[in-house]
């Protein structure tokens, strides 16, 4: 390969395996869209690795045509993180499931993100553990029935972009699975950021949990039910742009206003304000919309380039071990 | 009056409070002995507790070292002369020493408080406790002060002296110069004049005073022979420092980077501070969030072309017996380090056991076979480290280096090694030669003899895979739920395992003939204490051999014809059979056993008592020689 990049496309990250997701799968898409982006951003095959836990979603270093590794089931983070030691300059995206990354691997995610290791972390919640056949998982809703909780579960779920924050996460994005434009745009941003990268993608289980975000992502409610944040600009939603979020003061709360009769009142987003990143992730529907897009980013140097600026040459090794045997008091016998 | 001790080795120890500085002084004692052309094995006891109230017996710190005429192995059984700093040091360590031996006893804290805290009822030297022994009282912290009186140091810091001074006079009784702890002291404490000249002076005050009290003899001089060391340039180390620098050295012996992540347990800990420091020697290493994080972070390592090591203990590495497995599947090079302890659960920590033979060899799901070393010595921490990376990367295999915290610990004299004496370690390179369907890559292309396959990491054009947990195809590497595939993978990987056999070197007896009536097994630590027993006995004209096993699995592939050349075969190891259920499982070998899991290493008449058991059975009616009960080592 010549050291000149030629062009990709996104037909030239696609393999040869056959695709074995459920038809109808919300990862069919997101696969579309990553191999896309992949092209657009001019990612080389060669230097891109995907590294996947295990489930679902943890399939989809198969049908990229780059390096991949399937490891085990939570640790992906982990294993990426020790890739990124060994080679910082690769491009490394981890996908994780609600499940991989939430129950079983929730303290290797915690530790990626507040690390800030330079790693896009796409965590495909679709509220169920698909693989296994159906059980609730950590994401879903209270009440949720499945073959584990057939009177409906009743434990909180976490919510992953406020798990994020908590983390130290300082980029955190969403995107739904069939939305082309959104999540292209917050995997674009993902690759080009600098640090630990979090994509949640609410992806749809046609088997288990068909519909289950359906509340914000059908074609009918998607306008009211969805904003998507863009820094610097105002945070309107809805037909026209005819609602914004405010601040209500009184309750510290975010409040919906008319976009035109309020216009001073309605928020800018800005990407760097935790606290406005805290409460666009905590809104949920019916009430507010879901907000989509890069909803926090505020970069800070990657754990690789501290960890690589701690050592005299990088790994390189600047001293031999015949002398460094000798850095004590030695003596001879004749 | 006292009496010399004039002896071909002599086994001392140095105890008192955590605060009495008794393992600086322990180490220090060790470099002039070193110098003085002494072979040495040392022992460090720490107090379990991380800060004991003073004065009390769990506080207690202790250095043992035996020095001497070589070959010394072990750190010895009882002392000969114990340094005690305080009324509980003489406390806890009175029961382990040699009769009549001499106690050098510093008598400031021997108050009535003082002893109330050790739990005396009444004071030993009055009680009648020390009949028998040769007992040298001096209040050496009011000597020390009265050195370092000039100095207007604190009068805490002033009695912080009295290590150098009972350094200084144990250096007399053995004839020891006292240059190479006045240099140390000099550069140690170059930024603190005051306590720098109070040290020195502290030092030479001891010396002085044995000098002075020569006259009437008073104190005895301690006398060795010394060791025929091979010519060469010699250092002391320690066993986690030695495994540190085998680790570096793999790495550049394989012109790679190494990536070293761990996870902070007792007692493997030593190794990540020391590597820590090895970052000019292209050492990276990582603390992760845990146990597990720690292996799949050296997988991910591996996976991007550095030697990926991860360390802990038993528990810690019960946690990455998945990820392991995960390597073993892709066929990456893994370093496991297992610092053993006793167990099981948390068992004890700080305790010595050779708990994880079973858990390296048979610990894992389904047919996961791996290979596994063991360290024997101190230095021979660094050739295991070198032999377990050549291993991994000649075969793309996770390997096993069981090594426990007594090796970490301790210390002894080791040659200098030469590292134009170590091959490189080579890769296997991609074979361009195969013939090959079109798409096909050659990320399996094994090695014909040791089955390893291409080191292909990412980064490099045109070689783009996919690999991981899931069975593959044995040709393609492609995910195959094929039954017969799954079949021909498992044989694969017992056959890569089996084939490292090819590449170690045979089995040698350590001490002894080829045959006889017994031969000793061990691996590990308890090389030491084994080599001793096994070295006394047959003095005594017992046909005894010593086999001390680097290569636990595979065996190297003439131990079991090595052993079927003696009548009697005795696995003695600190556990309750491992090695002994791995000889009758991979070689039908059926041996009796010695086994103690008490966490203290062998006493070396423990061991001659089992041997000379073993050769009665053998001898018949033949009556064995009596054995002295203990055993010094080298004595």
């Amino acid at each position: 390969m010549s050291a000149t990049a030629t062009a990709l496309t996104a037909k030239d990250f696609a393999t040869p395996q056959e695709v074995r997701w459920c038809p109808g799968c919300g990862d069919y898409a997101i696969l579309k869209t990553m191999t896309r982006v992949l092209a657009e951003v001019g990612a080389r095959p060669e230097k891109t690795v995907f590294v996947s836990g295990i489930g679902c979603s943890s399939r989809f270093p198969y049908y990229v045509e780059t390096y991949g590794f399937h490891t085990i089931h939570g640790r992906a983070p982990a294993v990426a993180t020790g890739l990124k030691l060994a080679q910082p300059d690769l491009d490394v995206w981890v996908v994780t499931g609600d499940g991989d990354g939430l129950s079983i691997g929730g303290n290797h995610l915690l530790h990626a993100l507040r690390r800030n290791v330079g790693l896009k972390i796409l965590l495909f919640n679709n509220e169920v553990y698909g693989l296994t056949k159906g059980q609730y998982s950590p994401t879903s809703r209270p009440g949720t029935r499945s073959p584990s909780t057939p009177g409906g579960s009743f434990d909180a779920p976490v919510a992953p972009g406020l798990f994020a924050l908590g983390a130290g996460a300082r980029f955190i994005a969403r995107g739904v699975d069939v939305d082309k434009t959104g999540l292209g745009s917050v995997l674009a941003a993902a690759h080009a950021f600098e640090g630990a990268a979090f994509v949640e993608i609410f992806q749809n289980c046609i088997v288990y949990n068909d519909d289950v975000f359906s509340a914000f992502t059908s074609k009918e409610r998607a306008a009211d039910a969805q904003i998507h944040v863009r820094h610097g600009e105002p945070l309107v939603f809805g037909e026209g742009g005819r609602k914004g979020l405010a601040f209500d003061v009184k309750t510290m709360r975010l409040a919906i206003v008319d976009a035109e009769q309020r216009r001073g009142d309605v928020l800018n987003h800005d990407e760097t304000n935790a606290t406005l990143a805290q409460l666009l992730l905590a809104m949920a529907p019916p009430e507010f919309p879901v907000a989509l897009g890069v909803v926090y980013r505020n970069p800070a140097e990657s754990f690789e380039k501290q960890f690589y600026a701690r050592y005299p040459n990088g790994l390189e090794r600047t001293a031999s071990v015949a002398d460094v045997l000798r850095r004590t008091s030695t003596w001879r016998v004749k | 009056m006292t009496d010399d001790i004039d002896s071909e080795s002599i086994v001392v120890r140095f105890a008192g409070d955590s605060g009495d500085g008794v393992q600086l002084m322990g180490t220090q004692f060790v470099a002039a002995t070193a110098l003085a052309g002494s072979d040495f094995a040392t022992f460090p006891d720490y107090p379990a507790e991380i800060r004991a109230p003073a004065g009390t017996t769990f506080g207690v710190s202790a250095y043992q070292i035996n020095l001497g005429a070589g070959p010394i192995t072990t750190a010895g059984d009882a002392p000969r002369v114990l340094v005690a700093f305080n009324p509980a040091a003489l406390k806890v360590n009175l029961p382990s020493i040699e009769r009549g031996a001499l106690i050098v006893l510093n008598t400031d804290s021997f108050t009535s408080r003082g002893l109330a805290k050790a739990g005396y009822d009444q004071d030993p030297r009055k009680s009648g406790a020390l009949d028998g022994y040769q007992v040298v009282e001096l209040d050496i912290a009011k000597l020390a002060a009265e050195a370092v009186a000039s100095f207007g140091l604190s009068k805490s810091d002033a009695g912080r002296c009295k290590n150098f001074w009972a350094l200084g006079l144990v250096q007399w009784m053995f004839g020891h110069d006292t240059s190479a702890v006045e240099e140390w002291v000099r550069v140690k404490f170059a930024s603190n004049e005051s306590i720098r000249d109070a040290n020195l002076a502290a030092l030479a005050a001891g010396h002085a005073y044995g000098e002075t009290a020569e006259l009437t003899a008073a104190i005895p001089h301690l006398r060795t022979a010394r060791a025929k060391f091979p010519p060469g340039e010699y250092r002391g180390v320690r066993g986690s420092e030695a495994l540190a620098l085998g680790i570096a050295a793999a790495g550049e012996l394989a012109g790679r980077s190494v990536v070293f992540c761990s996870y902070p347990i007792t007692p493997a800990s030593p190794l990540l501070h020391r590597l820590a420091r090895m970052g000019d020697l292209g050492v990276g290493v990582f603390q992760a969030e845990d146990e597990i994080a720690a292996v799949c972070a050296a997988i991910g390592a591996s996976y991007g072309g550095a030697i990926g090591v991860t360390s802990s203990s038993g528990p810690g590495i019960a946690l990455k017996t998945e990820a392991i497995g995960l390597a073993i599947n892709a066929e990456l090079p893994l370093l496991v380090v297992d610092s053993q302890r006793g167990g099981p659960s948390t068992g004890l920590p700080t305790k010595t056991e050779q708990s994880d033979l079973y858990q390296a060899v048979y610990g894992r799901n389904a047919d996961a076979p791996l290979p596994v070393v063991a360290a024997r010595s101190p230095s021979d921490c660094f050739e295991t480290a070198i032999e377990a990376v050549r291993i991994a990367l000649r075969h793309m295999t996770p390997v096993f280096l069981l090594t426990d915290g007594y090796l970490a610990n301790a210390a002894e004299p080791w040659r200098i090694p030469d590292m134009a004496d170590y091959a490189p370690i080579e890769t296997n390179a991609a074979r361009a030669d195969q013939p090959r369907a079109a798409g096909e890559l050659p990320i399996f292309d094994r090695d014909p003899e040791s089955l390893g396959r291409p080191w292909i990491t990412p980064g490099m054009p045109g070689l783009m895979h996919r690999i991981g947990g899931l069975e593959k195809d044995i040709r393609t590497g492609h995910i195959s739920y094929d039954a017969d595939n799954h079949q021909a993978m498992t044989q694969l990987r017992a056959d890569k395992v089996a084939a490292v056999a090819k590449f170690i070197p045979e089995q040698q007896v350590d001490l002894g003939a080829d045959h006889g009536d017994l031969a000793v097994i061990g691996w590990g630590s308890t090389f030491g204490a084994l080599y001793q027993a096994v070295r006394a006995v047959s003095r005594q004209g017992g046909r005894v051999s010593l086999i001390h096993v680097r290569y636990l699995n595979p065996f190297p592939p003439n131990l079991a014809e090595l052993l079927s050349r003696f009548e009697r075969v005795l696995v003695a190891e600190m556990n309750m059979g491992q090695l002994a259920t791995l000889l009758r499982d991979k070689l039908g070998v059926q041996p009796t056993q010695l086994n103690k899991v008490t966490g203290q290493p062998f006493l070396i008449s423990e061991v001659v008592a089992a041997i000379q058991r073993e050769l009665q059975h053998v001898q018949g009616a033949q009556k064995p020689s009596a054995v002295n009960a203990t055993y010094g080592g080298g004595r």
